[in-house]
């Protein structure tokens, strides 16, 4: 089974993603990392304002059958939480990519990017 | 050590199945998505590849009568083709299996099967033969486990698709009544039993019809997940994780089937359970809702509202059909009532929650 790993986003070893724009980037897990997972049904996150460090927890996924932390992909401040996880935590299998994002972020000025993985060596991660 | 395999192994991996480890047997635990699989078994059917369930068979002369010291519930209760739930304990009381016990029809070379957990096929039939041998009884015991395939095939549309599959007519059976019917022109073990709290059939088909007779149902596959979330939801006890002989010893009283315990039939572990009843166990097997959000898990504690661990969580989940996080668990007696108020520990947070009635799913 082949997934979708759009080339407009890097990638964490951990499956999570990061799209930036300016200074600013969304945070959320990959299509792979979903499907191992199953059916999404919690997602814990950090409040806004919070500092992640790269490779460190900052937060939880729970689906039916696991129980996942999150790691962060990058060094940066949370600014906004994608609420409606709250209530349709299965957007995170529905549309990882896109509505299932999790955090957005002001990234730091030591961000860690450079150390991401590309889309083309993440999909060979998941081969 | 290598994993037992169900005759369908790798045509569940070719439909793209996942799998996992289940009482040493390598299991497919999702086909689809278990809140798909599970929807499926509440509201239409699905087909469960059972078949890491043990098979023993017991047969000849005092097979009754092995079969009756061996299990709690009284097996002189059972005419041809009845079968029942049951509890297989210890001198001490201690569940060290539960089972369903099925008398079979005349003209079977055994005269009563009973179905042992994952894993559990061989300590089960050291069991019966020890003993057999022990009583000096006439008894043929014979582990059949490899023989067959199990399918539970469960839901409200189950009954007719089962009617459809078979070649005879298998409708009239009431819950806990089997027969010998034909599917894709083999003679099955088939009753009308079931772990999902949905009305179904469990078929016991020799192994080299299992595709033949698999092939004949057009509804979803299951997996264990889905199997594991809809018995949360009826309250049914999972063996090795809501008692185990090992690490979570525990009574039938104590894991609320006191009622397969009939305590007027000589049985192993009779006179200990007799001591229980009588003084009343100190804890109960209880559901429990969280208030807060957050998915409960086996393992988790279970405290009073001021902190004080009572309890742990032996099963958990988020119910897929009421979308609400529920647990199965022990607490003590005085906590056990309906709407008491207690905590779930989840990964350190302490969050609200409520002994609930089981089923979760109200009739």
């Amino acid at each position: 089974m082949s997934f979708e790993v759009p080339d407009d986003r890097k990638y964490s070893s951990e499956h999570e993603w990061v799209e930036t724009t300016d200074g600013t980037a969304r945070i959320g897990i990959t299509g792979f990392a979903q499907d191992e997972l199953g059916d999404v049904v919690f997602v814990e996150l950090p409040d806004e304002g919070e500092e992640l460090s790269q490779d460190e927890e900052f937060g939880v996924v729970e689906s039916i059958k696991a129980v996942s932390d999150l790691y962060s992909p990058v060094n940066a401040t949370v600014t906004a939480v994608n609420d409606a996880l709250a209530d349709q935590p299965e957007l995170v299998n529905d549309d990882p990519f896109g509505e299932g994002w999790m955090l957005e972020v002001e990234l730091a000025e030591d961000d860690g990017l450079d150390e991401l993985l590309s889309a083309e060596e993440y999909r060979e991660q998941i081969e | 050590m290598s994993l037992r395999k169900p005759p369908l192994r790798e045509a569940h991996a070719a439909e793209g199945a996942s799998f996992t480890e289940f009482g040493g047997w390598d299991m497919p635990v999702e086909f689809d998505s278990i809140k798909v699989e599970h929807a499926a078994v509440r509201e239409e059917a699905g087909i469960f590849d059972v078949s890491h369930m043990g098979q023993i068979e017991v047969g000849g002369p005092d097979a009754a009568d092995l079969i009756q010291r061996l299990t709690t519930n009284d097996v002189t209760e059972l005419g041809r083709g009845d079968s029942h739930y049951s509890m297989v304990v210890d001198e001490e009381g201690t569940i060290l299996d539960d089972t369903v016990v099925y008398r079979l029809p005349e003209g079977r070379d055994a005269e009563f099967l009973f179905v042992p957990n994952a894993g559990h096929d061989e300590q089960m039939y050291d069991r019966w033969t020890d003993h057999r041998d022990e009583w000096g009884l006439d008894a043929e015991v014979e582990n059949a486990t490899e023989e067959y395939a199990m399918y539970a095939v469960q839901g409200p549309e189950a009954t007719d698709l089962v009617a459809e599959a078979a070649d005879d007519d298998v409708t009239d059976l009431s819950k806990f009544e089997g027969t010998d019917a034909a599917f894709a022109g083999v003679d099955c073990w088939t009753a009308r039993t079931g772990y999902t709290g949905e009305a179904g059939f469990e078929l016991v088909v020799p192994v080299e019809s299992a595709e033949a007779v698999w092939d004949l149902f057009d509804c979803q596959p299951c997996g264990l997940g889905a199997r594991d979330t809809l018995r949360m939801e009826m309250g049914f006890l999972l063996s090795g994780q809501d008692f185990d002989a090992d690490e979570n010893p525990r009574n039938p009283y104590e894991a609320g089937v006191g009622w397969t315990v009939k305590l007027d039939t000589e049985f192993v572990g009779r006179d200990a359970l007799e001591g229980v009843d009588a003084e009343g166990a100190d804890e109960e097997f209880v559901g429990i809702k969280l208030v807060d959000r957050g998915v409960p898990r086996h393992g988790y504690d279970v405290t009073d509202p001021d902190g004080e661990v009572i309890g742990e969580v032996t099963s958990g989940t988020m119910s897929p059909t009421l979308d609400e996080p529920i647990a199965l668990g022990y607490v003590p007696t005085e906590y056990a009532d309906a709407g008491t108020k207690v905590r779930v520990v989840v990964r350190g947070q302490s969050k609200k929650a409520k002994i609930a009635n089981t089923p979760f799913l109200s009739e």
